[in-house]
């Protein structure tokens, strides 16, 4: 097998140029040829032209398409970074060119819901395991790929871009995926490790953003470092219940995608879903930070699907529950850390 | 409203038996067992990584356990030279650890191996004839069509009557012409539930009316102990699985076994739930060890370069649905002191004998019990749908080429860690097609609905608490045992629109008529009745276990939700 020298040659497929499409495509340019997909005509003219994706720069080795088909022929190995938010409709649109050859990852910390026409969350206040999709949930059930993992871990795009050390954690049922992932995206900076659950990696990705927007709100709140403590450390106690009830490993909670994002995520005034809570603190309305943020920030949405899961579990997840109800139901945070305080969190640590 | 089911007997798509691929493996048997043997002991040397220490330590626990159970646990079909065999493994193994050089004891070690992988392999083989095949199938079509037409038409001298077949009581629905055509085209796995120790003979016996050619399959060892199964078996081309077995060599030779005869082109039959329901519940997990070798077989085709239908292996999921399981009283109860609490239960197996075999199938074919089987949809080996022609079709519709799964840069490759997870995926789409094919029968309905309904009015009680309410708190008055069996049915109705659930015609009557013939046909056979009308017009049960088997039959439908 030369895999090396047939690695080498592989053309790399990213879909999405955010921050954290623009920052993986370019990592992955070191080593590959690398196509990206880009919606828009005008953003495909502008890396073609001046090897730039929305402002940001791009390795001159990648190209840009808008033709999904054009890129499902080239690359058998795919990365798809959108937000959760149009992750059910690009991956629509490339169903009809994908083939059962095809690797996919997908780098999104967000949600999905299984819905029927008509429904949406403004409907539908309590949501069953069923209806709520991971992302390669989303992929499993739209196309005939089955090679599916996700890329989860602290990657603050603004970090990974000026070089600084960090890693990564792909996860997959397929060994072959998590192989084929570190060959592509492994350097001197940058550290892959592989994980077979990959239901868990992908919750603790999508459950820490909840947390990271209580963490803001700390900080908005001027709070210091022992509310930091306690809060990251109940919030993976959290992390840890929700993601077992929506069918992780305690044990992925622990790792580089859980404890690790969490701790990046609740210290970085980067990360949107922090600023989202941190801007809340000091007295902003949710739809004036909203009306300004450039990208998403996957936290919102979770929570609320999040709280209409809980309505059918018997769970209590009171981090999520309160946030809910100051994001949505005007609940002043200081009331909600009042409430928090005053909790019966008896058990220090009761799922080991 | 009486649905159609298949009445006549369909013409062989083979003809000829000398083209039946059964008959062909039976021609060349010697060649194909030491082929299973050689390739076994490959395959057993790539995971012991051609290690001698390794190697050695799996011949010394392969022997060790051999010897145990031929201490402890000897049948009767054992053959009488195994204690000779193991002693003279026993003493090589001996002579080889006494060899100074590496090399020449790991090619002694492999000689060693090769016996035993030969052994095996023999032994599981199959003893085809298609003499016997032939005197079985009109044995058990003329015997039992003559029994039931001496039951059902007045009279004994009405035995020599034609008015009923076999098939009016074995009632066959589904994809009959798919499976029919694909069969001529690739290889057929056919994939059928498993509640009873009849299953064999039946699915045998709706092979050869469907025209196909004998399958070949895995039956237990056990079964070959009672001479009269023997015989069965053996003309059904059964290959032999010892389930008292489980070390590596012996699994790997019975999964070489399975994979080798169906690249040969056999059609064969897999119980993927390993053994009998022992709850009564449809398989919710199956056993993935022989399934994955109609993955393997698949792979390796397209590695030959057999692109073409004639090497597809198409999965065909069968349920078959009785008002009756003979052997339920015991499987229930083994189920209950598996899982749990009830009291250690000695087992009492109703088919241990030919003589009680023979009674129960004089009693089963002369009183009115109908039995269904459904043929569902034929899939792909990674549980897509096929078109008439063999090709699969993905979801949306479109044409996909199922050798893309075993694809990685251009070329298929192996990779024993993607195959797992592939037959995980195999294994969950059988039990999503059970689920959308199982027949509901209205014994299946009442059981149903008076468990829940008995549960219901003692919500605090555990499984095994409710097996032991006494005798008065198991009444349920006759009127609300028929609304609850009308909620029930509607929700079965409304699942049978959205393709989830199939339901036989009976169910078409009113529910009164449903009730007195769930009532009639529930178990029938057994000493105690799962249901009963007693003198007040209450609806109660004589065995709370066997209720709970046959209302089993309705779970993972959601339907307890209704309560």
């Amino acid at each position: 097998m030369d895999s090396k020298s047939s690695s080498k040659n592989k053309i790399v497929g990213v879909v999405g140029v955010g921050s954290f499409g623009t920052a993986i495509a370019n990592m992955l340019a070191q080593k590959n040829k690398v196509i990206v997909y880009a919606r828009k005509t005008e953003v495909v003219n502008e890396i073609n032209s001046q090897n730039t994706a929305q402002g940001k720069p791009l390795d001159p080795r990648i190209t840009a398409t808008s033709a999904p088909k054009e890129i499902c022929e080239q690359c058998e190995i795919l990365f798809f970074m959108i937000p959760s938010s149009g992750f059910l409709e690009v991956v629509r649109t490339f169903a009809p060119f994908l083939f059962p050859y095809h690797l996919i990852i997908h780098g999104t910390k967000g949600l999905s819901l299984n819905f029927k026409p008509g429904e949406t969350l403004d409907t539908v206040t309590r949501l069953n395991r069923s209806q709520i999709l991971t992302m390669s949930e989303v992929i499993l059930q739209e196309t005939v790929a089955v090679r599916v993992g996700c890329l989860a871990g602290p990657n603050l795009s603004k970090e990974l871009v000026q070089g600084q050390p960090a890693a990564t954690v792909i996860a997959s049922k397929y060994n072959e995926v998590i192989l084929e992932g570190q060959r592509l995206l492994r350097s001197e900076k940058f550290q892959v490790y592989g994980n077979s659950d990959i239901i868990g990696v992908e919750l603790s990705g999508v459950l820490k953003n909840i947390i990271a927007i209580a963490s803001g709100a700390l900080a908005g709140l001027g709070l210091g470092e022992n509310a930091k403590g306690l809060l990251i450390s109940r919030g993976m106690v959290e992390m840890v219940h929700l993601s077992n009830a929506l069918g992780g490993s305690v044990k992925s909670v622990f790792g580089l995608a859980g404890i690790g994002d969490l701790v990046t995520t609740c210290n970085s005034v980067d990360s949107r879903n922090y600023t989202v809570g941190y801007r809340l603190a000091k007295g902003e309305s949710l739809d004036e930070i909203l009306a300004d943020m450039e990208e998403v920030a996957e936290g919102i949405n979770t929570v609320r699907i999040v709280k209409a899961f809980l309505e059918t579990t018997g769970l209590r997840a009171p981090i999520t529950e309160n946030l809910y109800k100051v994001l949505f139901e005007d609940l002043e945070i200081e009331e909600a850390l009042q409430f928090l305080m005053k909790y019966p969190f008896n058990v220090d640590v009761d799922f080991v | 409203m009486e649905e159609k089911y298949i009445k006549h007997r369909y013409a062989p798509i083979l003809p000829s038996k000398d083209e039946w691929p059964v008959v062909k493996l039976a021609r060349e048997r010697k060649e194909f067992v030491k082929k299973v043997a050689n390739l076994a002991e490959k395959r057993i040397l790539k995971q012991t990584g051609n290690n001698p220490e390794i190697l050695k330590e799996e011949l010394e626990t392969t022997l060790y356990r051999e010897k145990l159970r031929i201490k402890q646990n000897p049948w009767i079909v054992d053959p009488d030279d195994e204690g000779q065999f193991w002693g003279e493994v026993k003493s090589s193994l001996l002579n080889i650890s006494g060899d100074e050089k590496k090399i020449s004891r790991f090619g002694e070690y492999k000689s060693v191996l090769n016996k035993i992988t030969a052994r095996y392999a023999e032994e599981i083989a199959s003893n085809f004839k298609a003499t016997h095949y032939k005197v079985t199938r009109s044995v058990v079509t003329y015997g039992f069509s003559r029994l039931l037409n001496a039951a059902r038409v007045k009279g004994f001298k009405s035995i020599f009557s034609n008015q009923y077949t076999l098939q009016d009581k074995i009632q066959i629905t589904g994809e009959t012409d798919q499976i029919r055509d694909l069969a001529t085209k690739g290889t057929i796995i056919m994939v059928p539930t498993h509640f009873s120790n009849l299953d064999s003979i039946l699915i045998g016996w709706i092979i050869s009316v469907l025209g196909l050619p004998p399958f070949i399959y895995g039956a237990g060892l056990n079964l070959f102990n009672i001479s009269i199964f023997a015989y069965f078996m053996n003309a059904l081309g059964a290959y032999k699985v010892d389930r008292r077995k489980k070390n590596l060599l012996y699994l790997e030779t019975l999964k070489t076994y399975s994979k080798e005869a169906i690249q040969f082109g056999c059609h064969s039959l897999f119980f993927p739930g390993g053994t009998r329901s022992r709850s009564g519940m449809i398989e919710s997990r199956v056993k993935l060890g022989l399934l994955s070798t109609a993955i393997e077989a698949q792979r390796a085709n397209y590695q030959s370069g057999i692109t073409d239908i004639s090497g597809k292996i198409f999965i065909v999921p069968v349920t078959i649905n009785y008002h009756f399981v003979l052997e339920a009283p015991s499987l229930i109860r083994e189920h209950l002191s598996i899982t749990g609490q009830e009291r250690y239960y000695k087992e009492n197996d109703e088919f241990s004998n030919s003589y009680k075999i023979s009674k129960f199938l004089v009693k089963f074919f002369t009183k009115g019990s109908d039995i269904s089987v459904s043929i569902g949809k034929a899939m792909d080996v990674l549980g897509n749908y096929v078109d008439q022609d063999g090709r699969t079709i993905d979801k949306n519709g479109r044409q996909i080429d199922t050798k893309d799964y075993f694809m990685s840069e251009g070329k298929v490759t192996v990779d024993p860690q993607r195959e797992e997870e592939y037959t995980n995926m195999l294994g969950k789409r059988i039990v999503e097609e059970f689920h959308k094919i199982n027949r509901v029968f209205s014994s299946h309905l009442l059981s149903f609905t008076a468990f829940e309904m008995i549960k219901k009015e003692n919500p605090k009680l555990d499984l095994f608490e409710l097996l032991r309410l006494p005798e008065e708190d198991l009444l349920i008055p006759v009127e609300e045992f028929k609304q609850g069996c009308q909620i029930v049915l509607d929700t079965i109705f409304d699942l049978k629109s959205k393709g989830l659930i199939k339901m036989a015609p009976h169910l078409n009557r009113d529910i009164e008529e449903i009730i007195r013939h769930g009532l009639d046909n529930v178990g029938m056979y057994h000493a105690k009745r799962p249901l009963i009308k007693d003198f007040e017009d209450n609806i109660t049960t004589q065995d709370m276990s066997l209720l709970y088997f046959y209302h089993n039959r309705l779970t993972g439908y959601g339907l307890e939700k209704l309560f």
